[in-house]
């Protein structure tokens, strides 16, 4: 994993002076509210419904166990005990008092963390898939671009102030694990006929009020362009896209307005001027590179027998092995995903105690690495399989063991009403409804691979338009209703879902989601998944059912 | 009124004049629409000559006339408007203007370190008070990660 050095050490100390200065010069009143804002916002923190949020950027979703229990102690020392992960692979607090947030930054400082450009109009944290580097359908580790450009976007001079904010995300794999296709910059890192590596870039993907799936714009981009080019685009966009409305502003309003081939043509043109001079040296490349070796894995470690005896003989320890874990591209490892989705949590939080335990594990199981996916879970990236046993009892007890990654309950949800200012309707309670009535674990194994993304309302930071089965929470003259969308896909082959129908009451939501379900579970074929029957027979069969008695 | 240029505070010269009351000397700063309809008449002009930039103003045009131009203001209209920043950067980088380039308007000290690295050397303030933040602003990062102006 990267490690700072001396100047990236220094760009975050001054960057919390900065901030302390700013802070002050706020609270002394020589900044008003509407100038502090953007500053603020640019260093993370929100001003939301009960208390100011402070959302820490997680580097393409890469943390260290150091880091993970500086994460606890701020959640114990300003915070109420807990942290929220996001689809971004960031971490969000709820409580944390303005005055302290520059203490606050200086501490994550400490432990080469940040909350630079976690939200505000400007570029934001890199994304990137969370089996990086370990995954078995892997074209090259992403990780080391995401760094380059991580390094690239942060503190840029000319594109802090773009019109609307702005997300690029990097996949290396076959599969696409980073919704790449809704960023408005996706890279996937491709292999041209002579096998040297290069760039698809993708641009004006985005999810919120008008999801839209990314365009091609340049199919391979030779390895030594990747910044000019990102630094085309930017231009282009920061020059053009539209600052008169606010829903507007995005990249993909300015593509859809002027055109892909038209938009093409300014960034080539922008591009051509530039590039010579902004090469990326094959050497910076391989010193990035250096960071992202891979850890000393053990030999032999699949010639263990205990783990297939413990498979054969413990049937909730084979459950959760079938679901809680990934393939590894060396033999007798694997990747383990830590369920952040038990039953009574909201998704995507856990307290000081779960961070602190974690950590520990981490540095015993899997070489002090943690990692945050973009549905909110965690991974372990590298764990022998002789250790999958033990480390499965300790994460049960620290109820980080819920057998559901990719099913039904592991649900992506925002904050929604109980948190966020702009919620039309809540979430976290909704989820827990759902949650609660798919306790039945065969049942939820039954239903199999189903995404369920629900979003408070339509700036849509749970992706619902891209679930399986989306919901969103609107608002009906102060009553919150919900609406629901079923075929939605940010993977490969991306589709934004369709609307079933009309909203539903908040109390009619669990209702509507078992009756779309009990639909699957009868029309299905043999081995068919919700996602590809709703692909064959559309929303029709599940429409009938939810709106038979209206 | 004093401002803020290569690091130091020094007495404003330049006047922002309109169409209308054109003045026939000092040094005078015009629009970008003003420039382009008066050009020729402008030139005649005894004094220093400027032209005052919106966010939305293309610089290509311009590019041709910086020899016959010593101020290029830019006015920010809200400080969250960030194409100033990419038409400093163009007229540094593409067009090699090398004549004073200020900002003026409703942008923040806390701005000043950005708009210095993509070429802005001269600072008005929104208010005097402000102009002593201006110069600890300049020098909030002593380091950065990528290329620009400065
Ligand atoms: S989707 Fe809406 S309610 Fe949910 S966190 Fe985002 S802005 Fe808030």
């Amino acid at each position: 994993m990267y490690q700072y050095n001396e100047i990236d050490q220094k760009i975050v100390d001054e960057r919390v002076a900065q901030f302390r200065k700013q802070t002050q010069r706020f609270l002394s009143g020589e900044l008003s509210a509407d100038e502090f804002r953007p500053l603020r916002l640019r260093n993370g923190l929100y001003i939301q419904t009960h208390a100011p949020m402070l959302r820490v950027a997680g580097p393409y979703g890469l943390l260290n166990s150091k880091q993970v229990r500086m994460l606890a102690h701020i959640a114990r020392k300003y915070d109420k005990g807990y942290c929220h992960f996001t689809t971004r692979q960031n971490i969000q607090y709820n409580w944390p008092k303005l005055e302290e947030v520059p203490d606050i930054l200086e501490e994550l400082a400490s432990v080469q963390m940040h909350a630079i450009q976690t939200s505000g109009a400007c570029m934001r944290n890199t994304t990137s898939d969370h089996l990086a580097g370990v995954c078995v359908d892997e074209i090259e580790d992403p990780r080391p671009y995401c760094e380059i450009i991580r390094q690239w976007t942060t503190l840029h001079p000319e594109f802090d102030y773009l019109p609307r904010k702005f997300k690029i995300a990097v996949s290396g794999s076959q599969r696409d694990r980073a919704a790449t296709q809704f960023h408005d910059i996706g890279i996937h890192i491709v292999k041209n006929e002579t096998g040297d590596i290069g760039f698809r870039i993708l641009v004006g993907g985005g999810l919120g009020r008008t999801p839209v799936i990314g365009q091609v714009i340049k199919p391979y981009l030779e390895q030594q362009h990747l910044l000019s080019y990102l630094e085309a685009i930017l231009r282009i966009y920061n020059l053009f896209g539209r600052r008169d409305n606010k829903y507007k502003a995005r990249i993909k309003i300015l593509v859809r307005e002027t055109g892909l081939e038209k938009f093409n043509d300014m960034v080539e043109a922008e591009w051509l001027r530039i590039k010579d001079g902004m090469e990326l040296s094959a050497e910076r490349v391989a010193a990035v590179k250096t960071h992202f070796t891979p850890p000393p894995y053990e030999a032999n470690t699949d010639q263990d027998t205990r783990f297939a005896e413990q498979l054969a003989n413990d049937k909730a320890f084979a459950t959760w092995h079938k679901y809680n874990t990934a393939p590894h591209k060396v033999a007798g490892y694997q990747a383990v995903y830590l369920s952040l989705k038990a039953p009574d949590t909201p998704p995507g939080d856990m307290t000081d105690q779960q961070l602190d335990a974690v950590a520990d594990l981490a540095d015993r199981y899997s070489f002090g690495e943690i990692r945050v996916t973009h549905r909110q879970n965690l991974v372990f990236s590298d764990v022998k399989q002789g250790d999958l046993f033990a480390l499965w009892q300790q994460l049960d007890s620290l109820k980080l063991a819920m057998p559901n990654i990719g099913t039904a309950t592991d649900m992506i949800c925002c904050p929604g009403l109980d948190f966020c200012s702009l919620a039309n309707a809540g979430s976290i309670g909704v989820a827990k409804e759902i949650n609660d009535a798919l306790d039945d674990m065969d049942y939820l194994h039954d239903i199999g691979e189903l995404k369920i993304n629900m979003s408070g309302c339509m700036n849509g930071c749970a992706h619902q338009s891209v679930g399986h089965i989306g919901i969103l929470g609107v608002d009906k003259k102060g009553v919150e209703w919900y609406q629901i969308t079923l075929g939605g896909s940010s993977e490969n082959e991306a589709a934004i879902g369709e609307r079933l129908g009309p909203a539903v009451a908040k109390d009619q939501v669990t209702n509507t989601i078992t009756t779309i379900l009990d639909v699957y579970v009868k029309q299905r074929l043999e081995d068919e998944a919700f996602l590809d029957m709703v692909n064959r027979v559309g929303i029709a069969p599940f429409k009938d059912r939810v709106y038979a008695n209206n | 009124m004093q401002i803020i240029k290569d690091n130091q505070i020094i007495d404003n010269s330049w006047h922002y004049v309109n169409e209308a009351d054109t003045p026939s000397a000092g040094d005078i700063s015009v629009s970008l629409a003003h420039w382009e309809k008066d050009k020729a008449q402008l030139l005649q002009h005894t004094g220093k000559l400027g032209v005052r930039l919106v966010p939305g103003d293309a610089v290509d045009t311009l590019a041709q006339d910086l020899n016959n131009i010593q101020l290029i203001e830019l006015d920010f209209p809200d400080l969250a408007d960030g194409r100033l920043f990419s038409l400093a950067w163009l007229l540094r980088s593409r067009y090699g203007y090398q004549g004073e380039l200020r900002a003026t308007g409703n942008y923040v000290a806390e701005q000043v370190f950005y708009l210095s690295r993509v070429g802005v050397n001269a600072f008005v303030p929104q208010k005097p008070d402000d102009l002593a933040a201006i110069q600890a602003c300049l020098g909030d990062f002593s380091v950065n990660y990528q290329a620009s102006i400065n």
